[in-house]
């Protein structure tokens, strides 16, 4: 194996272009001819649009062309798909409004685009955007979960009376009654998962452009999964098929679930370039961003957990209100069901759960997927009641998750909420994490803290997500509508060189250096004979993008499943140059060999016969050695851990200071543990920044009111300390490469230790309620009250 | 349109901009030097950091006639051809960066750092990076990064 295989630290090869200030992302890409966008946004969270008047703005300088809501439905296209259809009650199907890349009639949402201005120069566009008038009729706005769910409030679509989307529910609630009826003790909690703004660090941007001599669309786009993009614009929005339709993702400056979504900009610069006949660059503000990338969480939730005398887990019960926004954004109604409800056994044997969701349209942003999606609630869920349980009950929280763990051999086990876990080592990455921690040592550490006037608590989260998502036909069964399965094509090149060309798309992951990594550990080559491609569509064959931890299990499976072919292919080639049989040759450290003899010969001299075909089995065999494979999983896979947080806390101010955050992860085998840590770094501080400085405010009449980072708190280097991070595997047993995913670990993982740890500290005080973010106003105000 | 002309990189430049023309407008438009990125409008992010005359600042926050006959230097002409600065190769053996996008600024602004303090504290280089925003990284090993770096320098 060379040095720099699976399993080895190796330095990123993407890294040279980042440092040196040479990445391609969008907005750095400029097109011949080019004109530039921007959008005129509604002001208002609710209104009916009377009339757009663009006049004024049309004579300004280097105005191109205003097109407007009642221009994009003149031409009779389509809205912006939604990719998951939920269920509920009563076999009742969601509603499913109508979600148009330019509104004509009724904005529904602070941010809703009105019309765009293209104009020769961005600065001309805006001051042109700035003068097109809008005659809005106001109409009241329902902004919160609770205000838009009482009687009488506005109604934002016709076809969700109540404002729900849907009611839906998994397991018989019924029979939970009749467990908690019988329970020894029974712990209830009231919890807000806090509505979040993902803010990767490059704001959205996208490029539209029509090529009249062949018909061709291009668009550049900020995304984590470019041929989603072409497949929903092109079948379901601009009805441009996949042949005439190139989509390009470059270099993309972070996504966090943010850049999975079609959104309305990249329609609409690509529709507008075939009207202009010139390139059309749109690059968002800051503030645009706030207002119109997908937000992430906001549950409001009941939950119970009932336990028997010895602290074992009878049952749960869960009941979630979950805010859609204003439309359903491309996966936002599988967030808080699928992806959700699903995860509530966490680490545990709790043998019957009851979930109920009900999706409630707002006068906001769309909610969709955010790092963990669903997954961080459930946790939070999760791991809050059974902390509150273990301090009820006066059972040290280890002790307690220790008891209703599900056992090291009991994989497979199969979970009441539909998911098959395949392995896990529960009990072991809990004393992994309690080593590292010094939990022994707490009490000495609380009681110095105490001295010093300080409050300080512990908390645990035991957290499990599921990943890789996912196999087609289950989630198909549960409403997806795509397949969840990714490409990889190797093609080695004539002199034993090889370029991957993989579906999956990075954006921060380090895939050029892992994917690489894998090809050089399996056909024994330098790492830099390894080119990764990524991003575009025209030259992959397929891909489905990266989301949910899913690259390395999905598209590094796909890559795996390539190189089989090849090697196979290899091995009949190099048995024809020896002479052997096909049976007799292995491949090792680069060479194949024929069994028991000296003979071999190079990966390099096969690569080469493969393409210079004198001496070759043409009968049995093509020219050539170029492999693709798709690779669509058995099952999710289950990564999950503990994470310990230590908190102290300054009564005086209300303060928390993170005093130390260990994590022990179980994510399976290993390809590089340099990225695997920086990805669990990642998650923490997103997860931490949930926990206590990020929260998404708006006004009573549907105003952001955090639309910068002047308002909106996000991490910086001065508010988090730094890791202890540590694996243990199990790897997975369905899965070639035996990987489970780390990409969203820490962000499910760090709410719940944070906040059980905030907890913990307060309790002595006698607050027993604090909801995220957890800010010294918070802490402050309960430690008056109580 | 006035004429603006300041050094950037070691050459000399001028180009013809509007008044209201920032300098990292200027950098990326009419320089093309995209490798100072603008994540925010704010000047809260730090993406667009410089350096003019030797001290880091945040492009987004100048006017580029502000830098009428300044010495401008960006991420583009921090390496010496292929031989990266030494702040560069810690951020790159550190994995001190993930997209990539805080990265030109992190590191301008690190740069910066490292020539007042040698040997800066872990909580001396997370108050100076207060002004700069990363989403991915978690700052764990942009700190670590940055304290190898500025004793990189020093050494040298």
């Amino acid at each position: 194996m060379p040095q720099d295989g699976i399993g080895a630290a190796v330095r990123r090869k993407e890294d040279f272009r980042f440092v040196t200030g040479q990445g391609s992302y969008t907005d750095d890409i400029n097109r011949p001819g080019q004109v530039h966008a921007a959008f005129v946004r509604s002001q208002h969270a609710h209104a009916a649009v009377r009339g757009v008047d663009t006049a004024a703005a049309e004579a300004m300088p280097g105005v191109v062309r205003i097109l407007t809501g009642a221009d994009y439905a003149a031409d009779g296209l389509g809205g912006l798909p939604c990719g998951w259809l939920v269920t509920g009650k009563l076999d009742k199907p969601m509603a499913e409004p109508a979600h148009p890349p330019l509104v004509a009639d009724r904005v529904r949402c602070v941010g809703d685009q009105v019309a765009v201005v293209i104009a020769e120069t961005l600065q001309q566009a805006r001051d042109a955007a700035e003068a097109v008038g809008v005659d809005y009729d106001i109409l009241p706005a329902a902004v919160g979960i609770e205000a838009a769910t009482a009687p009488g409030a506005t109604q934002i679509w016709d076809e969700a009376p109540g404002n729900l989307c849907y009611d839906w529910e998994l397991g018989d609630k019924a029979e939970l009654d009749a467990v908690f009826a019988d329970a020894h003790h029974v712990t209830r909690i009231e919890l807000v998962n806090n509505r979040l703004i993902p803010n990767a660090m490059e704001p959205r941007a996208a490029i539209g452009d029509f090529d009249r001599s062949t018909g061709e669309y291009t668009l550049h786009t900020t995304s984590q999964n470019p041929h989603v993009i072409r497949l929903l614009m092109g079948a379901f929005v601009l009805q441009i098929p996949e042949h005439k339709l190139r989509v390009v993702a470059p270099d993309v400056g972070g996504g966090f679930g943010s850049k999975i979504f079609h959104y309305a900009e990249e329609a609409v610069v690509t529709w507008a370039a075939g009207k202009v006949g010139r390139p059309i660059k749109w690059t968002a503000e800051r503030t645009e961003s706030f207002v119109t990338d997908a937000h992430g969480r906001d549950h409001i939730t009941v939950a119970e957990l009932a336990l028997d005398a010895g602290g074992r887990f009878l049952g749960m019960k869960v009941d979630t209100k979950a805010n859609m926004g204003a439309y359903l954004s491309t996966f936002a109604p599988c967030v808080p069901t699928y992806l959700y409800a699903t995860l509530l056994a966490g680490q545990y044997t709790t043998p019957k759960i009851w979930c109920g969701v009900q999706a409630v349209f707002t006068n906001t942003t769309p909610v969709d997927a955010y790092r963990g999606a669903g997954r961080p609630e459930a946790t939070f869920v999760v791991e809050r009641l059974v902390e509150t349980a273990a301090h009820e009950m006066g059972i040290d929280p280890a002790e307690l998750r220790r008891r209703n763990f599900v056992a090291a051999d009991a994989f497979p086990y199969q979970t009441p909420v539909a998911l098959l876990y395949d392995s896990g080592n529960y009990a072991g990455t809990l004393d992994q994490a309690l080593d590292a921690a010094d939990y022994a040592g707490f009490g000495a550490r609380r009681a110095e803290s105490e001295a010093r006037g300080r409050l300080r608590g512990v908390g645990f989260s035991a957290y499990i997500e599921a990943c890789g998502i996912a196999p087609s036909a289950v989630v198909g069964s549960l409403g997806a509508r795509a397949g969840l399965y990714e490409c990889g094509e190797v093609r080695v090149h004539p002199t034993g060189s090889v370029t991957v060309f993989t579906g999956s798309h990075s954006h921060g992951q380090g895939h050029e250096t892992t994917f690489a990594q894998i090809v050089a550990d399996r056909l024994g080559i330098d790492i830099n004979a390894v080119e990764v491609v990524h991003g575009d569509t025209a030259k992959i064959p397929f891909g489905m993008g990266t989301y949910g931890s899913r690259s390395l299990a999905v598209g590094g499976s796909a890559l795996t499943k390539a190189l089989d072919k090849i090697e196979a292919k290899a091995k009949k080639i190099a048995a024809h140059l020896m002479e052997a049989s096909d049976a007799d040759i292995e491949f090792r450290d680069g060479k194949f060999e024929v069994a028991g003899t000296d003979r071999s010969v190079g990966f390099g001299d096969v690569a080469l016969t493969a393409y210079v075909p004198h001496n070759f089995p043409a009968e049995e065999l093509e020219p050539g050695l170029d492999e693709t494979a798709f690779y669509d999983p058995a099952n999710f896979t289950f990564p999950a851990g503990c994470h310990i947080c230590e908190v102290e806390i300054d009564p005086d101010t209300g303060s928390v200071e993170i005093a130390r955050f260990v994590a022990s992860d179980d994510f399976g085998n290993i390809v590089n543990p340099m990225i695997v840590e920086g990805q669990v770094h990642g998650g923490i501080v997103q997860g931490v920044g949930q926990a206590l400085l990020e929260g998404c405010q708006y006004d009573d009449g549907g105003q952001l009111l955090t639309g910068s980072y002047m308002d909106y708190t996000m991490p910086r280097a001065d508010d988090v300390p730094s890791f202890s991070v540590s694996t243990r595997s199990t790897p997975c047993p369905h899965n070639p490469l035996g990987v489970k995913g780390c990409g969203e670990a820490g962000a499910i993982a760090a709410p719940a230790a944070v906040m059980n740890a905030v907890h913990d500290a307060l309790r002595g005080r006698g607050v027993t309620r604090i909801d995220m973010p957890a800010t010294p106003a918070r802490i402050w105000q309960a430690l008056q009250a109580a | 349109m006035p004429t603006v002309n300041m050094t950037v990189n070691g050459k000399a430049v001028s180009g013809e901009v509007e008044a209201r023309t920032l300098l990292v407008q200027f950098l990326r438009e009419n320089l093309r030097l995209t490798g100072t990125h603008v994540g925010c409008d704010t000047s809260q992010c730090g993406a667009c950091v410089v350096h003019v005359d030797g001290m880091s600042a945040k492009s987004c926050t100048m006017l580029a006639s502000q830098c009428e006959g300044s010495d401008v230097l960006t991420i583009e002409g921090l390496a010496d051809g292929d031989a990266l600065h030494p702040m560069q190769e810690a951020f790159r053996e550190n994995h001190g960066l993930q997209c990539g996008f805080c990265t030109p600024g992190m590191i301008m602004s690190a740069v910066d750092l490292a020539k007042r303090n040698g040997a800066p504290s872990e909580h001396e280089v997370r108050e100076w990076l207060e002004g700069n925003l990363c989403r991915c990284t978690g700052y764990h090993n942009i700190v670590k990064s940055v304290m190898a770096g500025a004793r990189a320098m020093a050494g040298q």
